[in-house]
């Protein structure tokens, strides 16, 4: 009986934690998704594109242009996949 | 020369309208000349929630579409006389509100007021847009809870990007008002905490209004709370968040629960 009460007794586990861990991983993706401003980061990878691609030949899909809004600073953040030996074609170009 | 405060969450049913009145109602308490505008046409509450709602003649789109003059659909509080209202229409298309019309209404409005505060409708519509567009600062309220955070977030996007201010270049300041916050529940890990809810949001806070009886007494009667019961817990949290939009320091407390909880958020709102 005493530790049928002492089951009923246990307080709920707390909630707020997962509901936080939540928020957060659903936010920086939506975030991300959505773009705080979505035209900035559009005109900033066409840019990044087209100087790149004057000099290497990449897929345009490699190239991921993000933004991540923190509490003090954002930070942007530019991925450009280069395809193989590229480099050689940069050195038959000099 | 008015500020333009836009009052906004996204989620419905936070506390909108009535920190719109609460706010508007302390501002004026402290001298301040007030306007607060309703943009939920077809859904509008505030003309009830400040007991005007028998006093309506002329509205927003009125005024708008040229049909009224703003002086004959403002509504003088029959308390505050610093306090007027512009009802939203309860009847008409919501596309009757356009984006210059609403400019030329807020930009007549500039000269006479101290603050126009302009209660947003939930979602992400025409109205909710019309009612930040012109804004120079935003109140996001914002309860302790998953879906209000994320729309909070969705909006505090769209204050960033929508707004004149915003193509100008030039920043909204905003500010996050947390509604219907039980500390009881919070300590207990039961609900999200104050600290959760600014780390997500990274927006400095604006005050902290608790769960209380006094808010639904005080929209009962058709009074804000900060008049209607102003030694309440809520009335005190209103009333210190108005000063904070004035420019003053006051120390963040959840009112009624002054036992040392927030002496940790002391100094928060600086940063």
């Amino acid at each position: 009986m005493s530790l049928f009460r002492f089951f009923a007794s246990r307080p709920a586990p707390a909630t707020a934690p997962v509901a936080r861990e939540r928020l957060q991983i659903l936010l920086a993706h939506e975030r991300s998704e959505l773009g705080k401003q979505p035209d900035l980061l559009l005109q900033l990878r066409e840019e990044i594109l087209a100087v790149v691609s004057r000099h290497v030949a990449l897929d345009p899909d490699k190239v991921i242009v993000k933004m991540e809004r923190g509490k003090h600073v954002s930070t942007l953040e530019v991925d450009v996949e280069l395809p193989n030996g590229f480099e050689r074609k940069l050195a038959v170009a000099s | 020369m008015a500020k333009v405060l836009v009052v906004t969450s996204g989620k419905g049913g936070v506390g909108k309208t009535t920190s719109t009145a609460s706010i508007g109602a302390a501002l004026a308490q402290n001298g301040q000349k007030v306007a607060v505008i309703d943009f939920d046409v077809g859904l509008r509450n505030l003309d009830l929630v400040l007991g005007a709602e028998r006093r309506v003649v002329f509205d927003l789109i009125n005024v708008v579409q040229g049909v009224a003059k703003l002086p004959q659909a403002l509504i003088r509080d029959k308390r505050l006389e610093n306090l007027w209202l512009l009802p939203a229409s309860q009847t008409r298309d919501k596309d009757a509100l356009t984006e210059e019309g609403v400019g030329r209404v807020i930009t007549e409005m500039r000269n006479n007021f101290d603050w126009i505060l302009c209660d947003s409708p939930a979602g992400i519509e025409r109205g909710a847009m019309l009612s930040m567009r012109f804004a120079d600062e935003a109140v996001i309220v914002t309860n302790p809870e998953v879906s209000s955070v994320r729309d909070s977030d969705r909006i505090i996007g769209m204050l960033d990007s929508k707004t004149v201010k915003a193509e100008k270049g030039e920043p909204v300041e905003k500010h996050i008002l947390i509604t219907r916050f039980d500390s009881a529940r919070a300590a207990r890990g039961e609900m999200l905490s104050i600290e959760d809810v600014l780390e997500i949001l990274a927006i400095p806070l604006l005050g902290i209004i608790p769960e209380s009886q006094d808010v639904l007494r005080a929209s009962n009667v058709g009074s804000p709370v900060t008049l209607n019961s102003p030694a309440s817990a809520p009335a005190r949290a209103y009333s210190d968040a108005s000063k904070r939009l004035l420019g003053q320091t006051i120390p963040m407390t959840v009112p009624s629960e002054r036992k040392g909880l927030m002496s940790l958020l002391r100094g928060r709102r600086a940063a």
